[in-house]
């Protein structure tokens, strides 16, 4: 008992100093005026060079927005946003989206070294050919509040026919690609969130992985909030034709800031015949303090489509920022025996609300899928699992195997599991497994006893409770969770 | 080695132990017995620094330092193992994980270098066939699904690996059949050495045929009312604790 009380007091000390990348990088800026109309989303579409169609789409999905109200469903708590107090577009100045890695600010450089991204890149973004660098197989796009920084690797990529740039540059170049699938997954009148990124989305990565390729690297992209009143609105689209595979990963921080900043992300996967899509995120936005003052809100909506058969697409996602997390990465599992998995640690510390889960679509033969939801919960915040597994009539044979771990750390803290299950087919078969634990003060003792400290015997716990998600990670990135972890939950018991 | 002088304490304010005195030299096996509700297992978490138990008198001295005053991981640093009545799982964490984590956590504590995956997997593989456990133990996850005799055999492959100067035995013999009580008996008595002592606490004298006590001494209301020669425990065995339990009435 006394090992919990001492570590929420703990937990009430760390996080304000917890945050290692709430750094704030000054650069000038390129902002639109506040808020959101019409004029606003011309004036994103003639920065970013856009062809027509591409501002209707806009418009259209801005028409669509308007008509619609936030949802109210999540458990999820905070006061009402104003989208006018907002810039819905901020680009470091001079150069918007450089056409030349060594054209890049020098600021900027300095940010990515002290994030430390595999921009191996600090020799390439200082002017080195990419493809002359070895011992990364990472390639990596980086986006900075509105745009496209850097993009590394494309030559060796372009030689597989792999094509990975800043959608806005695909908008530009490879515009038949991004019309056959843009909002095809995501419709632009989806939800609330996924309307508005649609009107204003400024940047975000584009991925093509042609017919039969195995994409040679890992992609990655790294998203970074730096400008004040800024929300952040990507856009991502990954297409793998038939028999492809790629393994794409998403990280992004924030600097720390006393109000709240809007992030409002699409993520479109599309997986044809065979083709797999392995998709990874360690999200470490901004959490807030303490107190729960400041930390992004982020509303985002991820969403892959199972087209062809056999397909194949895989989230994995390590949770631990924001101060507001909506989030439900999905599969619509269309193609004959496609399979769509998700698995996930989300990770409450504070006063943060996570609100997250997945939800599985199951309309072909044979389809099945596999959820593992870990939610850690520690401090004052709220951590619930919400997920939807529908059987439609023509899913035959479909399955699905959803497992649900609680871990609670401390007694102010909150686990909540909403499952929906609907089942239109009778041979389809679902099966829901849910469990809710607390680190008990006797596992504590047990491993302080057999010598480790508080903090690393919590460690050890929680990675152990999270084992089964993170070894599904890429190893490097496996790594960096499992530390990320370790700072999440810092104090939080010993 | 471990000198306890007027230990008291208590659990949410109701007294356990009552002044307990007791000396273990270096090199010795020492056995406490007594019945249920007696304090034994009390006096056990309070040597290793259990949070819920309060110290209301007494020192402890453990090779000349205050033992009380250190946190449970600093005594199992300064060699002090307890071997759990009911050993704990821990969901998802693999025992071979666990104890290099244990092992180099108190090598750190002694500035001696850390082992890596390699070279513990080597010792603790010499200790698992020294102890008749198949490998398969290490990779497991710690106390998950194992059976109670496994769990026990489980701690004494810990202290094994561990190799702690003082081993506290909280009825590891309880629940064993005759053969894992030998294999645990063995497993002590491999650990003898001139600076390691153990603190034996049972119910029955079974397990003291096998591992062959110094002293014994015997533990009422939280006081240690006789104290013998491992004949004490055959006598126990014979006549119960009624007489003692009247002679303390």
């Amino acid at each position: 008992m006394a090992a919990v009380t001492e570590t929420l007091d703990t937990v009430q000390s760390v996080t304000q100093s917890g945050y290692k990348w709430g750094f704030e990088t000054s650069i000038e800026m390129d902002f639109a005026p506040k808020g959101l109309n019409e004029d606003i989303i011309r004036l994103i579409s003639a920065r970013k060079e856009e062809p027509e169609w591409m501002l209707e789409w806009r418009l259209k999905a801005y028409a669509a927005w308007l008509k619609m109200e936030e949802p109210q469903w999540a458990r999820v708590d905070h006061p009402p946003i104003d989208y006018q107090d907002l810039h819905y577009y901020a680009a470091p100045k001079k150069k918007a989206g450089p056409k030349s890695l060594d054209e890049v600010d020098p600021e900027l450089l300095k940010m990515y070294e002290k994030l430390g991204i595999p921009l191996k890149e600090r020799a390439i973004l200082a002017g080195v050919d990419p493809d002359t660098v070895e011992n990364t197989q990472i390639a990596v796009d980086a986006v900075f509040d509105s745009v496209s920084v850097a993009t590394t690797f494309q030559t060796t990529l372009r030689k597989a026919g792999v094509i990975f740039c800043p959608i806005s540059e695909a908008v530009r170049e490879h515009p038949d690609l991004v019309k056959q699938y843009l909002g095809t997954v995501v419709p632009t009148g989806d939800n609330f969130f996924a309307a508005l990124n649609s009107a204003v989305f400024t940047d975000g990565s584009f991925v093509f992985i042609p017919k039969g390729v195995r994409c040679p690297m890992e992609l990655s992209t790294y998203f970074r909030i730096n400008a004040r009143n800024t929300g952040q609105f990507e856009r991502t689209l990954i297409i793998a034709e038939a028999g492809s595979h790629v393994s794409y990963l998403e990280g992004c921080t924030a600097p720390q800031r006393d109000e709240n900043q809007l992030h409002a992300a699409v993520v479109e996967l599309v997986a044809m015949d065979d083709a797999q899509i392995k998709y990874s995120t360690v999200q470490n936005w901004y959490p807030g303090d303490s107190n729960g003052k400041g930390g992004i809100y982020n509303f985002v909506t991820k969403r892959g489509a199972c087209r062809g058969a056999r397909s194949k697409i895989s989230w994995t996602q390590v949770e631990t920022g924001s101060a507001i997390t909506w989030k439900y990465p999905s599969c619509v599992l269309h193609g004959e025996d496609s399979v769509g998995e998700f698995y996930s640690v989300a990770v409450t510390n504070n006063h943060q609300q996570a609100d997250t889960g997945t939800k599985m679509i199951h309309i072909g033969k044979g389809s099945s899928s596999t959820i593992i939801s870990k939610g850690i919960s520690a401090g004052h915040s709220n951590n619930t699992y919400r997920g939807l597994v529908r059987m439609l009539p023509s899913a035959s044979n479909a399955r699905n195997f959803t497992q649900c771990d609680s871990l609670l750390i401390g007694d102010q803290c909150g686990a909540h599991t909403v499952p929906y299950i609907e089942s239109r087919n009778l041979t389809a078969k679902v099966e829901h497994e849910a469990t809710t634990s607390k680190i008990a003060d006797d596992q504590l003792f047990y491993c302080r006893q057999r010598g480790l400290s508080e903090e690393d015997a919590v460690s050890l716990i929680v990675n152990g409770f999270c084992k089964d998600v993170l070894k599904q990670l890429p190893m490097e990135f496996a790594v960096e969770a499992q530390k990320l972890l370790a700072v999440s939950l810092e104090g939080s018991v010993g | 080695m471990l000198d306890i002088r007027g230990l008291a304490a208590s659990i949410y304010d109701k007294p356990i132990l009552n002044g307990i005195d007791l000396t273990v030299p270096p090199g010795e096996v020492h056995a406490v017995m007594g019945p249920n509700g007696a304090g034994k297992s009390t006096l056990g978490y309070v040597l290793s620094g259990r949070e819920d138990y309060e110290v209301t008198a007494g020192t402890v001295t453990f090779n000349g330092t205050d033992l009380l005053a250190m946190e449970p991981e600093q005594r199992a640093a300064a060699g002090v193992f307890l071997a759990f009545q009911a050993p704990i799982e821990l969901p998802g964490v693999n025992n071979a994980n666990f104890l290099r984590t244990a092992l180099n956590a108190i090598r750190r504590a002694h500035s001696e270098p850390e082992l890596d995956a390699v070279q513990f997997l080597k010792l603790a593989r010499a200790e698992t066939k020294r102890l008749a456990m198949p490998d398969d133990m290490l990779k497991r996850n710690v106390n998950v699904g194992f059976s109670g005799g496994e769990k026990k055999r489980n701690e004494v492959l810990q202290m094994a690996i561990l190799r702690p100067k003082l081993a506290i035995l909280d009825e590891t013999d309880s629940g064993l059949d005759i053969d894992a009580l030998k294999i645990v008996a063995e497993g002590v008595n491999a650990q003898r050495r001139p600076d390691f002592s153990a603190l034996v606490i049972t119910h029955h004298q079974r397990l003291l045929d096998y591992l062959v006590p110094n002293r014994v001494h015997v533990l009422l209301n939280g006081r240690i009312v006789r104290s013998g020669g491992p004949e004490l425990a055959k006598e126990l065995e014979k006549s119960g604790y009624a007489n003692l339990i009247a002679e303390a009435a």
